[in-house]
């Protein structure tokens, strides 16, 4: 959690990841910083986010998509 | 000829066709005449002609109405976006003093904020409005085709945004040579991407005027979702896409296209920035039969001025080229020394050779009128040149190209430190200039990486990144705002004591 936590907090120096629950809904994360975050989980956590989890469920808080690369993570085993 | 007489036309034609529309609700081409007719009165009976007038709504399809009945009237249309900071939106007010701010019911309350004399009027209000036949007419009389069409903001490296005017005449030979180009017709369905007030919408805009076509305005929201996104272009039927390079890479980097695709589209075009090969070949991959075009234009030159399409069996050795110019549009190769570079010199046709790499120049209807009240930033790209004995109205782009073996045109880089994000042209003096206006901040420089594209601020000072970005916000626009903002104790410089971007340029990457 904590790494991912570091990746958010780059993109979005000024954003409590902690607390936030609508990064999506309220338009924090744009396509470009999905872009950028997926291939940043990709280089620093190994894990492959593909097109069909980029929902905004999975992407509005730090927790959910915690969520989503730990479900990621248990397929891959 | 002015642009709403393409309008005029296919009002005729398709009455009931549907214009523009968001995929829930739309407007024919006669009611986006009766909207544009109604709403050029208002502005009429105000006197006004030949004067900017600001939108300032949500895209929708009624931001498309608003555009048409400025131009019926006579004036020009300057769109303001709610994305843009204040500051942003109060120079530009501050640059063309508007006599009215066109709005909508999400933008009214912020717009009544502005510290500008301007009456602010709802759109809804507006198409209320008696159609003032004669008055119309008489405009459209008047009218001569050198009127600014319209003045787009685009960033400037002072950090005070430049206006970018357009004729009717410049804009009216782009929708000819883009229409016959791309072979748009009544059955051609945009699925557009980029925001109104951005000149990448004028392809659906003014084809959708002058053919028949259809433009559907993709939700903004769909763009975080790529699947959904897909969903939606196949749910609409679209057949044309013109999307910026970021827009396309965001669908095909998740390997979206291995698991649905835009199964109608038959043509597609890229601008904006270099399209990166692998991203390139899997929308080729998915879309085998549709045609495809790499664009390269300035908004300067009203948004394109050459084209490359995609030949069949085409396999792309580094950059895809930017192609030839648009049948009426002259584009040279200017090296320092002032020599233009022939096109067809074949020693000059290496791209190692920096012999052959010159800075490119457009000429022709599409050069724009200038900056909007800014003789100075005006002259300083705008100028004339003779070249080969004739003399040529011409803009300095600052990017570098050079031609390939078959003559066509590949940009090289930029000369300065002005680069394209997200398909936007940022300016990183704008940036700069942005950040050193915070207090708490004694030095920064930023820079770009082109294999990330990202943009990194490096900045000495006593303010938090956290602080820093906050602030930032209220200055500059998203696609403006660092993807990381680095603190450091010293800024590195040369041994002349200028910035050392280079050992920035590595330290980001």
């Amino acid at each position: 959690m904590d790494e991912l936590l570091d990746i958010l907090s780059e993109l979005h120096p000024d954003v409590d990841f902690e607390t936030e629950d609508a990064l999506i809904d309220d338009g924090i994360l744009d396509s470009f910083d999905i872009v950028t975050l997926v291939s940043e989980i990709s280089e620093r956590m190994d894990v492959t986010i593909g097109a069909k989890d980029i929902l905004p469920e999975n992407f509005n808080s730090a927790e959910a998509l915690y969520d989503l690369i730990k479900r990621i993570e248990d397929e891959e085993c | 000829m002015n642009v709403i007489d393409y309008l005029k036309r296919t009002v005729e034609v398709f009455p009931e066709k549907q214009a523009f529309t968001d995929g829930n609700s739309g407007l024919t081409f006669r009611e986006l005449f009766d909207a544009a007719e109604r709403g050029a009165s208002f502005i009429c009976e105000r006197g006004l002609f030949n004067r900017p007038i600001v939108i300032f709504m949500k895209k929708s399809p009624e931001e498309a109405a608003a555009f048409c009945a400025v131009l019926m009237s006579g004036n020009h249309y300057v769109p303001i976006d709610e994305e843009m900071p204040k500051r942003r939106i109060e120079l530009i007010l501050e640059n063309v003093k508007t006599g009215i701010i066109i709005c909508d019911e999400t933008t009214l309350e912020q717009a009544k904020l502005f510290n500008d004399e301007s009456e602010k009027v709802l759109w809804k209000d507006m198409v209320k409005h008696e159609i003032l036949e004669k008055q119309l007419s008489e405009v459209s009389r008047k009218m001569t085709g050198k009127e600014p069409a319209y003045v787009l903001f685009t960033s400037g490296s002072t950090g005070i945004p430049k206006g970018v005017a357009c004729s009717h005449e410049s804009v009216i030979d782009y929708a000819e040579q883009l229409v016959k180009t791309l072979n748009i017709t009544e059955n051609t369905r945009f699925g557009e991407q980029a925001p109104l007030y951005f000149d990448a919408s004028l392809k659906e805009f003014l084809s959708t005027l002058k053919t028949g076509a259809t433009t559907v305005l993709i939700p903004h929201e769909l763009f975080r979702t790529p699947i959904p996104l897909i969903e939606f272009l196949n749910r609409e039927k679209i057949n044309t896409l013109c999307w910026v390079v970021s827009a396309l890479t965001f669908v095909s980097a998740f390997g979206t296209l291995d698991i649905v695709k835009p199964e109608y589209v038959e043509t597609l075009t890229f601008v904006g920035e270099i399209f990166p090969i692998k991203q390139f070949l899997l929308w080729k991959k998915a879309l085998p039969k549709a045609r495809m075009f790499n664009l390269y234009g300035p908004t300067e030159c009203t948004g394109v001025s050459t084209f490359f399409e995609i030949p069949d069996g085409y396999s792309p050795k580094d950059a895809i080229p930017a192609g030839k110019p648009f049948e009426g549009t002259k584009l040279w190769l200017m090296r320092e020394d002032g020599k233009v570079i022939p096109q067809n010199v074949a020693e000059n046709v290496n791209g190692r050779d920096p012999v052959g790499i010159g800075e490119i120049c457009i000429g022709g209807k599409g050069v724009a009128l200038g900056y909007y009240n800014d003789p100075e930033r005006t002259a300083e790209v705008f100028t004339e040149r003779e070249i080969d004995g004739q003399t040529e109205r011409i803009y300095k782009t600052g990017d570098l190209g050079r031609f390939d073996e078959d003559g066509n045109l590949v940009f090289v880089s930029r000369k300065d430190y002005q680069i394209k994000h997200m398909g936007h042209r940022v300016e990183l003096g704008e940036i700069e200039a942005s950040v050193s206006e915070i207090p708490g901040v004694r030095l920064c420089a930023c820079t770009h990486s082109k294999e990330s594209g990202k943009i990194t601020l490096f900045y000495v000072g006593d303010i938090e990144k956290a602080d820093l970005t906050r602030e930032l916000r209220k200055s500059l626009q998203r696609y403006m705002l660092p993807n990381k903002a680095v603190k450091l104790d010293t800024i590195p410089t040369t041994a002349t004591g200028k910035i050392d971007r280079k050992k920035l340029n590595e330290e980001a990457d």
